[in-house]
């Protein structure tokens, strides 16, 4: 089990060190001007650390809008399990409604649209964060009613004859099993956040892709920038996705 | 004794008068009538489907119950949160599959309940988790988590936690029926003290040596109803009903 997850973690290195030497060894063909990111120049610095700079609302961007969708896809699934049929139904209206719209579309109604629907003020941010926290919601609620029904019944009996109320029950007996199980689907969930959030671009965003794309704009130079930009998805990514791995095994003990 | 001036003056601890219930439209119990009285020890038997679970979970409402009522302590079980408090206080439950909190220690299993449910202090409900622990011998083991245990040792952990919420019953559903052979014994030890001790109990159990030592009252079940009770040498000496006796016969053959 052990030398098998070694064996993983070497070949994934080994996989990315291979993408890098062959997009480095490409810049010696004609098609490639690598000279717009060239860290030895001084626009070439500029514009790399303008790249990198978009780090920061990925990622803010991103952890709000799971934490958020996390809590309010909790409460969702709650519902869900609830023994009353019309909360049961306001859950199913909710993810059913919810997962059938694009990320994109909310992204764009919650900018343009619900500013006039509710007449309020919203920044990009915080559009971006309600979109990509409502649409995720509906996912993590499936997920957590999953993660709840997967624990076995006599939890629910033993916590009962020791006289846990039903949030007790919830919060020191069935949840903290629940996550335990579901935590593998958490993090897929963190690692969709990070790519969806690359469509908050289109309303201003000043994260990774909304950068390449400025800067292609000044540069003309897409083949080289995009690149970098997958670069910098896939380094994100491996990190968040090995980082959950490492949690799980903790976990496990 | 004051076992003895209780049969006499107080109502029973458990009182189940004409309790039926259905899944469905299946009838699972056939109005159930009988008295559990302070220390008095009870050892309900019959084949498998004849409803001796379902009456125990009853008792402390993991199953309801459709016609016919229940009383514990004089006061009448109903949905009412009231109601969940009596059951709480009063009745504890040993289950077959233990039901242990696998992500928590074996402390932590015994002090949730007091410190949640009885709002005692973490110190407090260590001190009496030790306590219990120590009464089923196993206190070297607080610290373990409940997958390091046999299974034996898990039970008697089960056995704790219930004692550590000091209700005045015990019910116990099938206790040994998951464990080994081996470790049978030690949990019917635990248990045949706990009994000396004067807990009222009411055990479903097939260990006839267990019930033969223990019991006060044996009650035998099949399909739903009770074919027969009474009296423990009673009912071992001279059973009334053949199918009683029939059932007496094959697991007491070897």
């Amino acid at each position: 089990m052990w030398v098998h997850r070694k064996f993983v973690g070497f070949s994934k290195v080994r996989i990315i060190c291979l993408i890098i030497a062959v997009l480095l060894l490409s810049g010696c063909s004609d098609q490639w001007g690598w000279y717009v990111v060239n860290p030895s120049t001084e626009s070439g610095r500029d514009n790399l650390y303008f790249l990198l700079s978009g780090f920061y609302y990925t990622i803010l961007l991103s952890l709000t809008a799971i934490s958020i969708s996390i809590i309010t896809g909790l409460l969702i699934a709650l519902l869900g399990l609830s023994d009353n049929k019309f909360l049961r139904t306001v859950n199913r209206t909710y993810v059913e409604i919810v997962r059938s719209v694009p990320v994109l579309v909310l992204i764009l109604w919650v900018y343009y649209g619900l500013p006039q629907l509710a007449d309020i003020q919203i920044n990009v941010f915080w559009a971006g964060v309600l979109a990509l926290a409502l649409s995720d919601s509906a996912f993590e609620a499936e997920i957590f009613r999953a993660g709840v029904q997967s624990v076995n019944k006599g939890q629910y009996e033993a916590a009962k004859s020791v006289g846990l109320s039903y949030l007790d029950t919830m919060r020191y007996v069935i949840l903290p099993q629940a996550v335990r199980r579901i935590l593998p689907a958490l993090g897929n969930q963190l690692v969709y956040m990070l790519k969806m959030s690359s469509l908050v671009s289109v309303i201003g965003m000043p994260e990774l892709t909304r950068k390449a794309n400025e800067l292609v704009v000044v540069e003309y130079r897409s083949l080289e920038i995009y690149t970098i930009l997958v670069l910098e998805y896939l380094v994100l990514i491996l990190i968040v996705s090995s980082a959950v791995r490492w949690l799980e095994r903790r976990w496990k003990n | 004794m004051s076992t003895i001036k209780h049969k006499n003056n107080s109502p029973p601890l458990i009182r189940m008068s004409q309790v039926s219930k259905f899944f469905g439209k299946f009838q699972v119990l056939k109005r159930i009538s009988l008295d559990v009285k302070l220390g008095e020890k009870m050892v309900i038997c019959g084949p498998s489907g004849a409803s001796k679970s379902i009456l125990i979970r009853c008792i402390n409402q993991l199953e309801s119950h459709q016609q016919g009522k229940i009383y514990i302590n004089g006061t009448e079980l109903d949905d009412s949160s009231s109601s969940a408090k009596l059951v709480r206080q009063n009745v504890g439950m040993v289950f077959q599959n233990f039901n242990l909190f696998p992500h928590l220690t074996v402390l932590e299993n015994l002090t949730l309940g007091p410190i949640r449910a009885r709002k005692f202090s973490k110190a407090d409900a260590q001190d009496v988790a030790m306590r219990y622990l120590e009464r089923v011998k196993i206190p070297e083991q607080a610290y373990k988590y409940p997958r390091q245990l046999s299974g034996g040792q898990q039970q008697r952990v089960a056995i704790a936690r219930s004692l550590c919420m000091e209700p005045k019953i015990m019910l116990f559903d099938e206790p040994t029926s998951a464990l080994d052979p081996e470790m049978i014994n030690e949990v019917l030890e635990v248990m045949s003290e706990l009994a000396d001790n004067g807990m009222t109990m009411i055990c479903v159990t097939h260990e006839m040596a267990f019930a033969r030592r223990v019991a006060d009252t044996m009650v035998f079940m099949d399909h739903g109803k009770i074919l027969e009770k009474g009296s423990a040498e009673i009912f071992f000496e001279s059973p009334k009903s053949e199918r009683c006796k029939a059932f007496l016969k094959k697991i007491q053959r070897y």
